[in-house]
Protein backbone atom coordinates (compact mmCIF):
# COMPACT_ATOMS: atom_id res chain seq x y z
CA UNK A 1 0.00 0.00 0.00
CA UNK A 2 1.30 3.24 -0.89
CA UNK A 3 0.74 6.35 1.18
CA UNK A 4 1.60 9.70 0.63
CA UNK A 5 2.33 12.56 3.69
CA UNK A 6 4.57 15.25 3.89
CA UNK A 7 7.26 16.29 5.68
CA UNK A 8 5.35 17.56 7.99
CA UNK A 9 2.82 14.90 8.39
CA UNK A 10 5.90 12.39 9.09
CA UNK A 11 7.53 14.56 12.11
CA UNK A 12 4.16 15.00 13.94
CA UNK A 13 3.63 11.22 13.27
CA UNK A 14 7.16 9.89 14.28
CA UNK A 15 7.11 12.42 17.47
CA UNK A 16 3.75 11.56 18.64
CA UNK A 17 4.89 7.32 18.65
CA UNK A 18 7.41 8.67 21.45
CA UNK A 19 4.69 9.71 23.83
CA UNK A 20 3.78 7.24 26.25
CA UNK A 21 0.25 7.08 27.81
CA UNK A 22 -0.22 8.45 31.40
CA UNK A 23 2.46 10.77 30.87
CA UNK A 24 3.10 14.53 30.55
CA UNK A 25 4.19 16.26 28.18
CA UNK A 26 5.48 20.14 27.94
CA UNK A 27 4.37 21.26 24.31
CA UNK A 28 5.09 24.43 21.97
CA UNK A 29 2.38 25.25 19.14
CA UNK A 30 2.98 23.54 15.68
CA UNK A 31 4.44 20.55 15.60
CA UNK A 32 4.56 19.34 19.19
CA UNK A 33 1.25 20.31 20.16
CA UNK A 34 -0.09 18.61 17.06
CA UNK A 35 2.20 15.17 18.05
CA UNK A 36 1.02 15.63 21.71
CA UNK A 37 -2.84 15.94 20.22
CA UNK A 38 -2.36 12.96 18.30
CA UNK A 39 -0.66 10.77 20.71
CA UNK A 40 -3.94 11.69 22.53
CA UNK A 41 -6.35 10.20 19.81
CA UNK A 42 -4.11 7.19 19.09
CA UNK A 43 -2.27 5.25 21.56
CA UNK A 44 -2.35 7.59 24.66
CA UNK A 45 -5.93 8.47 25.92
CA UNK A 46 -4.37 9.41 29.19
CA UNK A 47 -1.37 11.85 27.95
CA UNK A 48 -2.16 14.78 29.39
CA UNK A 49 -1.01 18.25 27.92
CA UNK A 50 0.91 21.48 29.53
CA UNK A 51 1.81 24.85 27.42
CA UNK A 52 3.69 27.63 28.56
CA UNK A 53 1.17 30.27 28.31
CA UNK A 54 -0.52 28.64 31.39
CA UNK A 55 -2.74 25.34 30.71
CA UNK A 56 -2.39 22.43 32.31
CA UNK A 57 -4.50 18.91 30.34
CA UNK A 58 -5.75 21.10 27.68
CA UNK A 59 -7.37 19.47 24.67
CA UNK A 60 -7.09 21.76 21.78
CA UNK A 61 -10.18 21.61 19.19
CA UNK A 62 -9.68 20.01 15.51
CA UNK A 63 -9.24 22.81 13.35
CA UNK A 64 -9.08 25.36 15.79
CA UNK A 65 -5.18 24.80 17.29
CA UNK A 66 -4.16 27.66 19.40
CA UNK A 67 -1.47 29.79 17.03
CA UNK A 68 0.18 31.03 20.50
CA UNK A 69 0.34 29.04 23.79
CA UNK A 70 -1.30 32.21 25.88
CA UNK A 71 -4.17 32.29 23.79
CA UNK A 72 -7.83 31.16 24.73
CA UNK A 73 -7.73 28.52 22.38
CA UNK A 74 -4.80 26.71 24.07
CA UNK A 75 -6.74 26.21 27.30
CA UNK A 76 -9.62 24.48 25.75
CA UNK A 77 -11.05 22.06 28.10
CA UNK A 78 -7.94 22.49 30.58
CA UNK A 79 -7.92 21.40 34.15
CA UNK A 80 -5.72 24.40 35.08
CA UNK A 81 -4.79 28.00 34.26
CA UNK A 82 -2.03 28.85 36.53
CA UNK A 83 0.94 31.75 35.65
CA UNK A 84 3.44 31.40 33.01
CA UNK A 85 5.62 31.14 36.18
CA UNK A 86 4.03 28.70 38.08
CA UNK A 87 3.83 26.35 34.60
CA UNK A 88 7.16 26.73 34.43
CA UNK A 89 8.34 26.43 38.41
CA UNK A 90 5.99 22.87 37.65
CA UNK A 91 8.38 21.63 35.30
CA UNK A 92 11.58 22.73 37.69
CA UNK A 93 10.17 20.80 40.35
CA UNK A 94 10.30 17.66 37.84
CA UNK A 95 6.67 17.01 37.16
CA UNK A 96 6.77 16.87 33.40
CA UNK A 97 8.35 13.85 31.68
CA UNK A 98 8.77 15.29 28.35
CA UNK A 99 9.69 18.31 26.88
CA UNK A 100 9.15 19.01 23.19
CA UNK A 101 11.85 21.61 20.84
CA UNK A 102 12.81 23.01 17.87
CA UNK A 103 15.19 25.33 16.58
CA UNK A 104 16.93 27.33 14.21
CA UNK A 105 20.56 25.33 14.93
CA UNK A 106 21.30 22.10 16.68
CA UNK A 107 24.99 21.28 17.37
CA UNK A 108 26.13 17.33 18.20
CA UNK A 109 25.09 17.95 21.48
CA UNK A 110 21.78 18.22 21.41
CA UNK A 111 22.40 22.42 22.09
CA UNK A 112 19.68 24.81 20.52
CA UNK A 113 20.06 28.07 18.97
CA UNK A 114 16.82 30.66 18.80
CA UNK A 115 18.65 33.73 19.77
CA UNK A 116 21.13 35.15 17.26
CA UNK A 117 23.11 34.09 14.50
CA UNK A 118 26.66 36.18 14.44
CA UNK A 119 27.42 37.82 17.96
CA UNK A 120 25.27 38.51 20.00
CA UNK A 121 26.03 42.41 20.56
CA UNK A 122 25.43 42.92 17.19
CA UNK A 123 23.80 39.70 15.47
CA UNK A 124 23.64 39.41 11.93
CA UNK A 125 20.69 37.66 12.29
CA UNK A 126 18.15 38.27 15.40
CA UNK A 127 15.87 35.13 15.70
CA UNK A 128 12.70 35.41 18.11
CA UNK A 129 14.74 34.15 21.06
CA UNK A 130 14.50 31.20 24.49
CA UNK A 131 10.64 32.40 24.70
CA UNK A 132 10.26 28.94 26.95
CA UNK A 133 12.67 26.78 25.50
CA UNK A 134 15.42 27.32 27.73
CA UNK A 135 13.55 26.05 30.64
CA UNK A 136 12.05 23.14 29.15
CA UNK A 137 15.33 22.22 28.28
CA UNK A 138 16.52 22.38 31.63
CA UNK A 139 13.75 21.41 33.93
CA UNK A 140 11.96 18.37 31.52
CA UNK A 141 13.10 14.89 32.34
CA UNK A 142 13.05 13.85 28.60
CA UNK A 143 14.01 16.34 25.75
CA UNK A 144 12.42 15.35 23.01
CA UNK A 145 13.86 17.68 19.51
CA UNK A 146 12.02 17.89 16.50
CA UNK A 147 13.09 19.49 13.54
CA UNK A 148 13.70 19.25 9.48
CA UNK A 149 16.69 17.77 8.69
CA UNK A 150 19.06 20.80 7.20
CA UNK A 151 22.33 20.82 6.56
CA UNK A 152 22.03 24.53 7.67
CA UNK A 153 20.67 23.52 11.24
CA UNK A 154 22.90 20.68 11.96
CA UNK A 155 26.38 22.33 13.05
CA UNK A 156 28.95 21.47 14.83
CA UNK A 157 29.29 25.07 16.58
CA UNK A 158 26.61 26.72 17.74
CA UNK A 159 26.74 30.46 17.01
CA UNK A 160 24.82 30.96 20.60
CA UNK A 161 23.09 28.09 23.11
CA UNK A 162 19.99 29.21 23.83
CA UNK A 163 18.62 25.94 25.36
CA UNK A 164 21.11 23.16 26.40
CA UNK A 165 21.20 19.82 25.02
CA UNK A 166 24.09 17.47 26.53
CA UNK A 167 25.68 20.94 26.76
CA UNK A 168 29.47 19.27 26.17
CA UNK A 169 30.83 15.60 26.37
CA UNK A 170 30.75 13.53 29.02
CA UNK A 171 28.72 15.00 32.10
CA UNK A 172 28.69 18.17 30.50
CA UNK A 173 25.02 18.85 31.57
CA UNK A 174 25.70 17.81 35.05
CA UNK A 175 29.16 19.92 35.18
CA UNK A 176 27.05 23.16 34.20
CA UNK A 177 24.46 22.59 37.33
CA UNK A 178 21.84 21.29 35.34
CA UNK A 179 20.99 18.04 37.57
CA UNK A 180 18.25 17.08 35.89
CA UNK A 181 16.62 15.43 32.63
CA UNK A 182 18.69 15.06 29.59
CA UNK A 183 17.64 14.69 25.66
CA UNK A 184 17.19 11.70 24.48
CA UNK A 185 15.74 12.16 20.96
CA UNK A 186 16.12 14.04 18.18
CA UNK A 187 13.18 13.14 15.67
CA UNK A 188 13.70 14.39 11.63
CA UNK A 189 12.08 13.52 8.42
CA UNK A 190 14.78 11.74 8.13
CA UNK A 191 16.00 9.76 10.85
CA UNK A 192 15.52 9.14 15.03
CA UNK A 193 18.67 10.12 16.56
CA UNK A 194 19.90 9.77 20.44
CA UNK A 195 22.99 10.23 21.95
CA UNK A 196 26.48 8.42 22.69
CA UNK A 197 26.78 7.96 26.70
CA UNK A 198 30.09 8.08 26.10
CA UNK A 199 31.33 10.91 23.84
CA UNK A 200 27.60 12.72 24.39
CA UNK A 201 27.16 13.17 20.43
CA UNK A 202 24.62 12.54 18.45
CA UNK A 203 24.11 9.36 16.48
CA UNK A 204 21.55 7.27 14.43
CA UNK A 205 19.40 5.08 15.66
CA UNK A 206 16.93 4.63 12.86
CA UNK A 207 15.83 5.40 9.34
CA UNK A 208 12.57 7.25 8.23
CA UNK A 209 11.10 5.27 5.62
CA UNK A 210 12.73 5.97 2.31
CA UNK A 211 15.70 7.68 4.02
CA UNK A 212 19.24 6.60 3.68
CA UNK A 213 22.31 6.86 5.89
CA UNK A 214 24.39 8.63 3.25
CA UNK A 215 21.24 11.16 2.85
CA UNK A 216 21.27 11.97 6.79
CA UNK A 217 24.91 12.42 6.68
CA UNK A 218 24.80 14.51 3.91
CA UNK A 219 22.06 16.91 5.67
CA UNK A 220 23.98 17.07 8.43
CA UNK A 221 26.85 19.80 9.33
CA UNK A 222 29.08 17.43 11.80
CA UNK A 223 30.12 13.66 11.89
CA UNK A 224 27.25 11.72 13.02
CA UNK A 225 27.73 7.70 13.96
CA UNK A 226 25.49 5.44 13.13
CA UNK A 227 25.16 1.63 13.43
CA UNK A 228 26.13 -0.59 10.14
CA UNK A 229 22.63 -1.29 9.82
CA UNK A 230 20.08 1.34 11.40
CA UNK A 231 16.71 0.30 12.14
CA UNK A 232 13.88 1.65 9.62
CA UNK A 233 11.07 3.11 11.20
CA UNK A 234 7.71 2.47 10.36
CA UNK A 235 5.33 4.59 7.90
CA UNK A 236 2.64 6.70 9.32
CA UNK A 237 -0.12 4.34 8.75
CA UNK A 238 -3.88 5.98 6.87
CA UNK A 239 -5.71 6.72 10.79
CA UNK A 240 -2.57 8.80 11.80
CA UNK A 241 -2.60 10.60 8.91
CA UNK A 242 -6.27 10.78 8.62
CA UNK A 243 -6.00 12.22 12.29
CA UNK A 244 -3.31 14.90 12.13
CA UNK A 245 -5.19 16.05 8.91
CA UNK A 246 -8.01 16.37 10.89
CA UNK A 247 -6.22 18.78 13.57
CA UNK A 248 -4.99 21.05 11.03
CA UNK A 249 -7.39 21.07 8.15
CA UNK A 250 -6.47 24.70 6.95
CA UNK A 251 -2.60 23.46 7.17
CA UNK A 252 -1.20 26.32 9.48
CA UNK A 253 1.47 23.98 10.94
CA UNK A 254 1.44 21.08 8.65
CA UNK A 255 2.15 23.65 5.57
CA UNK B 1 20.48 51.91 32.48
CA UNK B 2 19.99 52.54 36.10
CA UNK B 3 18.22 49.93 37.99
CA UNK B 4 16.28 50.47 40.78
CA UNK B 5 17.60 47.80 44.18
CA UNK B 6 15.07 46.30 46.06
CA UNK B 7 15.70 48.90 48.61
CA UNK B 8 15.25 51.71 46.64
CA UNK B 9 11.99 50.10 45.78
CA UNK B 10 11.02 49.82 48.88
CA UNK B 11 11.30 53.57 49.40
CA UNK B 12 9.48 54.61 47.01
CA UNK B 13 6.88 52.37 47.64
CA UNK B 14 6.53 53.52 51.75
CA UNK B 15 7.01 57.21 50.23
CA UNK B 16 3.38 57.16 48.47
CA UNK B 17 0.19 57.44 50.39
CA UNK B 18 -2.36 54.12 49.43
CA UNK B 19 -5.85 55.08 50.59
CA UNK B 20 -8.85 53.32 49.12
CA UNK B 21 -9.75 56.10 46.74
CA UNK B 22 -11.62 56.62 43.84
CA UNK B 23 -8.82 55.76 40.69
CA UNK B 24 -11.10 56.17 37.78
CA UNK B 25 -9.41 58.25 35.18
CA UNK B 26 -9.39 58.74 31.22
CA UNK B 27 -6.97 56.72 29.71
CA UNK B 28 -5.20 59.73 28.10
CA UNK B 29 -4.68 61.10 32.09
CA UNK B 30 -3.70 57.42 32.89
CA UNK B 31 -0.92 57.08 30.07
CA UNK B 32 0.46 60.69 31.64
CA UNK B 33 1.95 58.64 34.43
CA UNK B 34 4.30 57.17 32.24
CA UNK B 35 7.12 59.52 31.81
CA UNK B 36 10.21 59.61 29.49
CA UNK B 37 12.77 56.93 30.54
CA UNK B 38 10.82 54.93 32.56
CA UNK B 39 10.27 51.20 32.17
CA UNK B 40 7.04 49.87 31.51
CA UNK B 41 6.06 46.53 32.10
CA UNK B 42 2.93 45.34 29.89
CA UNK B 43 0.72 42.89 31.07
CA UNK B 44 -0.81 39.74 29.37
CA UNK B 45 1.13 37.47 27.43
CA UNK B 46 1.56 37.73 23.23
CA UNK B 47 -1.36 38.63 21.73
CA UNK B 48 -3.51 38.01 24.85
CA UNK B 49 -5.27 40.99 27.50
CA UNK B 50 -2.54 43.21 26.28
CA UNK B 51 -3.54 46.67 27.39
CA UNK B 52 -3.66 47.96 23.99
CA UNK B 53 -6.03 50.58 24.61
CA UNK B 54 -3.32 52.30 27.30
CA UNK B 55 -0.72 51.60 24.86
CA UNK B 56 -2.18 53.19 22.19
CA UNK B 57 -2.33 56.39 24.80
CA UNK B 58 0.86 56.11 25.70
CA UNK B 59 2.41 56.20 22.24
CA UNK B 60 0.22 59.37 21.80
CA UNK B 61 1.62 61.06 24.38
CA UNK B 62 5.12 60.62 22.61
CA UNK B 63 7.02 59.18 25.15
CA UNK B 64 11.01 58.60 24.67
CA UNK B 65 13.31 56.42 25.81
CA UNK B 66 11.20 53.80 27.42
CA UNK B 67 12.29 50.24 28.31
CA UNK B 68 9.58 48.21 27.46
CA UNK B 69 9.61 44.54 29.11
CA UNK B 70 7.13 41.63 28.74
CA UNK B 71 7.50 37.94 28.83
CA UNK B 72 6.99 37.54 24.88
CA UNK B 73 6.57 40.45 23.22
CA UNK B 74 4.05 40.95 20.48
CA UNK B 75 4.02 43.78 17.77
CA UNK B 76 3.43 46.31 20.12
CA UNK B 77 7.19 46.30 20.86
CA UNK B 78 7.47 47.65 16.71
CA UNK B 79 4.77 50.12 16.80
CA UNK B 80 7.30 51.34 20.26
CA UNK B 81 10.68 50.89 18.00
CA UNK B 82 9.27 52.60 14.93
CA UNK B 83 7.71 55.58 16.67
CA UNK B 84 10.64 56.88 18.47
CA UNK B 85 9.63 55.93 22.00
CA UNK B 86 11.64 52.83 22.96
CA UNK B 87 15.07 51.37 22.26
CA UNK B 88 15.11 49.16 24.45
CA UNK B 89 13.22 45.63 24.62
CA UNK B 90 13.22 43.22 27.65
CA UNK B 91 11.86 39.83 26.88
CA UNK B 92 11.86 36.26 26.26
CA UNK B 93 11.05 35.96 22.78
CA UNK B 94 9.48 38.91 20.08
CA UNK B 95 6.96 37.93 17.38
CA UNK B 96 3.73 37.95 16.84
CA UNK B 97 3.29 33.54 15.92
CA UNK B 98 4.86 30.78 14.19
CA UNK B 99 3.06 31.48 10.74
CA UNK B 100 4.53 34.89 10.92
CA UNK B 101 8.03 34.25 11.19
CA UNK B 102 10.37 36.53 12.56
CA UNK B 103 9.70 40.07 12.94
CA UNK B 104 10.85 42.49 10.14
CA UNK B 105 11.22 45.62 12.51
CA UNK B 106 12.81 44.02 15.58
CA UNK B 107 15.40 42.66 12.78
CA UNK B 108 16.11 45.86 11.37
CA UNK B 109 16.53 47.63 14.09
CA UNK B 110 18.52 45.24 16.82
CA UNK B 111 20.78 44.18 13.47
CA UNK B 112 21.19 47.76 12.47
CA UNK B 113 22.45 49.00 16.33
CA UNK B 114 19.34 51.10 16.72
CA UNK B 115 17.80 49.23 19.75
CA UNK B 116 18.97 46.49 22.08
CA UNK B 117 16.74 43.29 22.55
CA UNK B 118 17.38 41.77 26.17
CA UNK B 119 16.86 38.22 26.20
CA UNK B 120 15.98 36.27 29.11
CA UNK B 121 14.37 32.99 29.60
CA UNK B 122 10.81 33.04 30.07
CA UNK B 123 10.63 31.54 33.57
CA UNK B 124 13.79 34.02 34.29
CA UNK B 125 11.56 36.76 33.12
CA UNK B 126 8.86 35.37 35.57
CA UNK B 127 11.16 35.13 38.54
CA UNK B 128 12.94 38.56 38.13
CA UNK B 129 9.00 39.94 38.23
CA UNK B 130 7.63 37.32 41.21
CA UNK B 131 11.54 38.76 43.45
CA UNK B 132 10.10 42.25 42.47
CA UNK B 133 6.82 41.39 43.98
CA UNK B 134 8.51 39.41 46.59
CA UNK B 135 10.51 42.81 47.70
CA UNK B 136 13.49 40.75 47.51
CA UNK B 137 16.72 41.31 45.55
CA UNK B 138 17.03 37.89 43.43
CA UNK B 139 15.80 34.39 43.13
CA UNK B 140 17.48 31.49 42.41
CA UNK B 141 16.69 28.76 39.61
CA UNK B 142 18.21 26.34 37.52
CA UNK B 143 17.46 28.07 34.29
CA UNK B 144 19.64 29.72 31.82
CA UNK B 145 22.56 26.98 33.50
CA UNK B 146 24.55 25.60 30.51
CA UNK B 147 22.83 28.58 27.86
CA UNK B 148 24.75 31.41 26.69
CA UNK B 149 21.71 33.60 27.81
CA UNK B 150 23.84 33.11 31.89
CA UNK B 151 26.76 35.43 29.99
CA UNK B 152 24.34 37.82 27.96
CA UNK B 153 21.87 38.63 30.61
CA UNK B 154 22.67 40.36 33.93
CA UNK B 155 22.14 36.75 35.99
CA UNK B 156 24.62 35.59 38.21
CA UNK B 157 25.37 32.07 39.17
CA UNK B 158 26.24 30.82 43.22
CA UNK B 159 27.03 27.85 45.11
CA UNK B 160 24.28 27.03 47.09
CA UNK B 161 25.08 27.30 50.64
CA UNK B 162 23.03 24.18 51.46
CA UNK B 163 23.52 21.64 49.17
CA UNK B 164 26.97 22.92 47.52
CA UNK B 165 25.12 22.50 43.66
CA UNK B 166 25.42 25.57 41.26
CA UNK B 167 22.52 28.22 41.10
CA UNK B 168 21.87 30.91 38.59
CA UNK B 169 20.52 34.07 39.90
CA UNK B 170 18.49 36.73 38.54
CA UNK B 171 18.20 39.99 39.45
CA UNK B 172 15.00 41.52 40.91
CA UNK B 173 12.59 43.44 38.18
CA UNK B 174 10.81 46.68 39.60
CA UNK B 175 9.19 48.69 36.79
CA UNK B 176 8.56 52.01 37.68
CA UNK B 177 5.03 51.08 35.71
CA UNK B 178 2.80 48.27 34.82
CA UNK B 179 -0.08 48.34 32.26
CA UNK B 180 -2.40 45.51 33.00
CA UNK B 181 -5.63 45.10 31.31
CA UNK B 182 -8.23 43.10 33.66
CA UNK B 183 -11.70 41.89 33.04
CA UNK B 184 -13.28 43.53 36.20
CA UNK B 185 -12.13 45.94 39.06
CA UNK B 186 -13.88 48.49 41.48
CA UNK B 187 -12.70 52.12 41.45
CA UNK B 188 -10.55 51.76 44.05
CA UNK B 189 -8.76 49.32 42.04
CA UNK B 190 -9.47 45.56 43.04
CA UNK B 191 -9.17 43.91 39.55
CA UNK B 192 -10.67 40.17 39.07
CA UNK B 193 -8.77 38.57 35.91
CA UNK B 194 -10.74 35.80 33.90
CA UNK B 195 -8.64 32.58 32.11
CA UNK B 196 -4.78 33.08 32.10
CA UNK B 197 -3.55 35.06 34.91
CA UNK B 198 -0.25 35.31 32.87
CA UNK B 199 2.02 37.37 34.64
CA UNK B 200 -0.10 40.19 36.09
CA UNK B 201 -0.35 39.51 39.61
CA UNK B 202 3.72 39.75 40.17
CA UNK B 203 4.28 42.62 37.68
CA UNK B 204 1.56 44.75 39.74
CA UNK B 205 3.10 44.31 43.14
CA UNK B 206 6.74 44.43 41.59
CA UNK B 207 5.66 47.98 39.93
CA UNK B 208 5.92 51.57 41.17
CA UNK B 209 2.82 52.89 39.38
CA UNK B 210 0.21 50.41 38.47
CA UNK B 211 -2.31 51.84 35.79
CA UNK B 212 -5.52 49.05 35.32
CA UNK B 213 -7.51 49.13 32.37
CA UNK B 214 -10.48 47.20 32.83
CA UNK B 215 -13.78 45.95 30.31
CA UNK B 216 -15.56 46.52 33.16
CA UNK B 217 -15.94 48.84 36.28
CA UNK B 218 -18.05 46.97 39.17
CA UNK B 219 -19.20 48.03 42.23
CA UNK B 220 -17.08 47.22 45.35
CA UNK B 221 -20.05 45.26 46.65
CA UNK B 222 -19.66 42.77 44.12
CA UNK B 223 -15.68 42.52 43.97
CA UNK B 224 -16.27 41.64 48.25
CA UNK B 225 -18.61 38.86 47.13
CA UNK B 226 -16.23 37.29 45.03
CA UNK B 227 -13.07 38.17 46.99
CA UNK B 228 -11.73 34.91 46.26
CA UNK B 229 -11.37 35.95 42.65
CA UNK B 230 -9.56 39.25 42.97
CA UNK B 231 -5.96 38.75 41.78
CA UNK B 232 -4.86 42.13 42.52
CA UNK B 233 -5.18 44.37 44.98
CA UNK B 234 -6.64 48.49 45.50
CA UNK B 235 -3.42 49.41 47.47
CA UNK B 236 -1.46 48.14 44.41
CA UNK B 237 -3.08 50.11 41.86
CA UNK B 238 -2.92 54.07 41.15
CA UNK B 239 -5.10 54.10 37.99
CA UNK B 240 -8.53 52.73 36.74
CA UNK B 241 -9.44 52.79 33.03
CA UNK B 242 -13.32 51.61 31.96
CA UNK B 243 -12.23 49.76 28.89
CA UNK B 244 -14.91 47.86 26.94
CA UNK B 245 -12.37 46.00 24.74
CA UNK B 246 -9.85 47.65 25.71
CA UNK B 247 -7.18 44.58 24.85
CA UNK B 248 -8.81 44.62 21.02
CA UNK B 249 -7.49 43.61 18.51
CA UNK B 250 -5.67 41.34 20.93
CA UNK B 251 -7.97 38.90 23.06
CA UNK B 252 -9.43 38.59 25.96
CA UNK B 253 -10.18 35.41 27.96
CA UNK B 254 -13.77 34.45 27.52
CA UNK B 255 -14.89 37.66 26.38
CA UNK B 256 -13.40 38.00 22.22
CA UNK B 257 -10.96 36.35 20.60
CA UNK B 258 -7.68 38.17 19.00
CA UNK B 259 -8.67 39.63 15.76
CA UNK B 260 -6.60 37.38 13.37
CA UNK B 261 -7.38 38.89 10.40
CA UNK B 262 -6.09 42.41 11.11
CA UNK B 263 -2.53 41.24 12.86
CA UNK B 264 -2.22 38.87 9.44
CA UNK B 265 -3.02 41.91 7.14
CA UNK B 266 -0.41 44.31 9.53
CA UNK B 267 1.92 41.36 9.51
CA UNK B 268 1.98 41.29 5.82
CA UNK B 269 2.33 44.50 5.05
CA UNK B 270 5.04 45.34 7.01
CA UNK B 271 6.97 41.92 5.90
CA UNK B 272 6.14 43.69 2.33
CA UNK B 273 6.72 47.25 3.62
CA UNK B 274 8.80 47.34 6.47
CA UNK B 275 9.08 50.62 8.83
CA UNK B 276 6.48 52.30 6.68
CA UNK B 277 4.18 50.05 7.07
CA UNK B 278 4.48 50.87 10.67
CA UNK B 279 4.11 54.52 10.45
CA UNK B 280 1.26 54.24 8.30
CA UNK B 281 -0.39 52.09 11.00
CA UNK B 282 0.43 54.34 13.78
CA UNK B 283 -1.63 56.78 12.10
CA UNK B 284 -4.38 54.99 11.16
CA UNK B 285 -5.00 53.54 14.68
CA UNK B 286 -3.04 54.94 17.38
CA UNK B 287 -2.43 58.83 16.27
CA UNK B 288 -5.87 58.58 14.29
CA UNK B 289 -8.76 57.79 16.50
CA UNK B 290 -8.80 59.80 19.60
CA UNK B 291 -11.29 57.39 21.65
CA UNK B 292 -11.50 53.94 21.99
CA UNK B 293 -14.65 54.36 19.99
CA UNK B 294 -13.37 55.45 17.59
CA UNK B 295 -10.88 52.98 17.10
CA UNK B 296 -13.41 50.41 17.36
CA UNK B 297 -15.42 51.87 15.23
CA UNK B 298 -12.61 51.30 12.92
CA UNK B 299 -13.25 47.74 13.06
CA UNK B 300 -17.25 47.72 13.31
CA UNK B 301 -19.96 46.31 15.48
CA UNK B 302 -20.30 42.95 13.35
CA UNK B 303 -16.49 42.10 13.71
CA UNK B 304 -16.71 42.57 17.36
CA UNK B 305 -19.51 40.58 17.52
CA UNK B 306 -17.69 37.69 15.72
CA UNK B 307 -14.74 38.09 18.17
CA UNK B 308 -17.22 37.91 20.99
CA UNK B 309 -19.02 35.19 19.87
CA UNK B 310 -16.47 32.39 19.07
CA UNK B 311 -14.42 33.22 22.75
CA UNK B 312 -17.54 32.40 24.15
CA UNK B 313 -17.97 29.16 22.60
CA UNK B 314 -14.60 28.33 23.48
CA UNK B 315 -14.67 28.88 26.99
CA UNK B 316 -18.21 27.75 27.09
CA UNK B 317 -19.30 31.49 28.24
CA UNK B 318 -22.85 31.86 26.99
CA UNK B 319 -23.87 34.50 29.85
Amino acid sequence: MDVSYTASELLAVSASRLLADGKIVFAGVGTPLLAASLARLTHAPHLTIVVEGGAIGLEAEPGRLPISTNEMRAGRRAVMLPSITQIFLYAQRGYFDYGFLGGAQIDPYGNINTSVIGPAERPRVRLPGSGGACDIACHCREIVIVTRHERRRFVERLDFVTSPGQVGAGDGRRRAGLLFGRVTAVVTDLALMDFDPATGRMRVVALQPGADLAQVREQTGFELAAAAEPDRLPAPSEQELALVRALDPARTFLG
Amino acid sequence: MATVTFVEARRRLEAKARPMRDKRMAAADAASLVRDGDHVAIGGCLYSRTPMLLLREVLRHRRRDLVLSRNLMCYEGELFLVSGASRDLVTSWVGIGLPWGLSRIVREFVEGGRARLEEWSHLAIGLRYHAGAMGVPFLPTLSMLGSDLLRTTGARTMTCPFTGEQLCLVPALFPDVALIHVHRADPFGNAQIDGYPHMDLDIAAAAQTVVLSAEEIVDPEQIRRTADRTAIPFFAVDAVVEAPYGAYPHECYGLYEADLDHIDAYARRVAAEGAAAVRAYLDEYVYGPATLEAFLELFGAGRLLRQSRSARELTGRWT
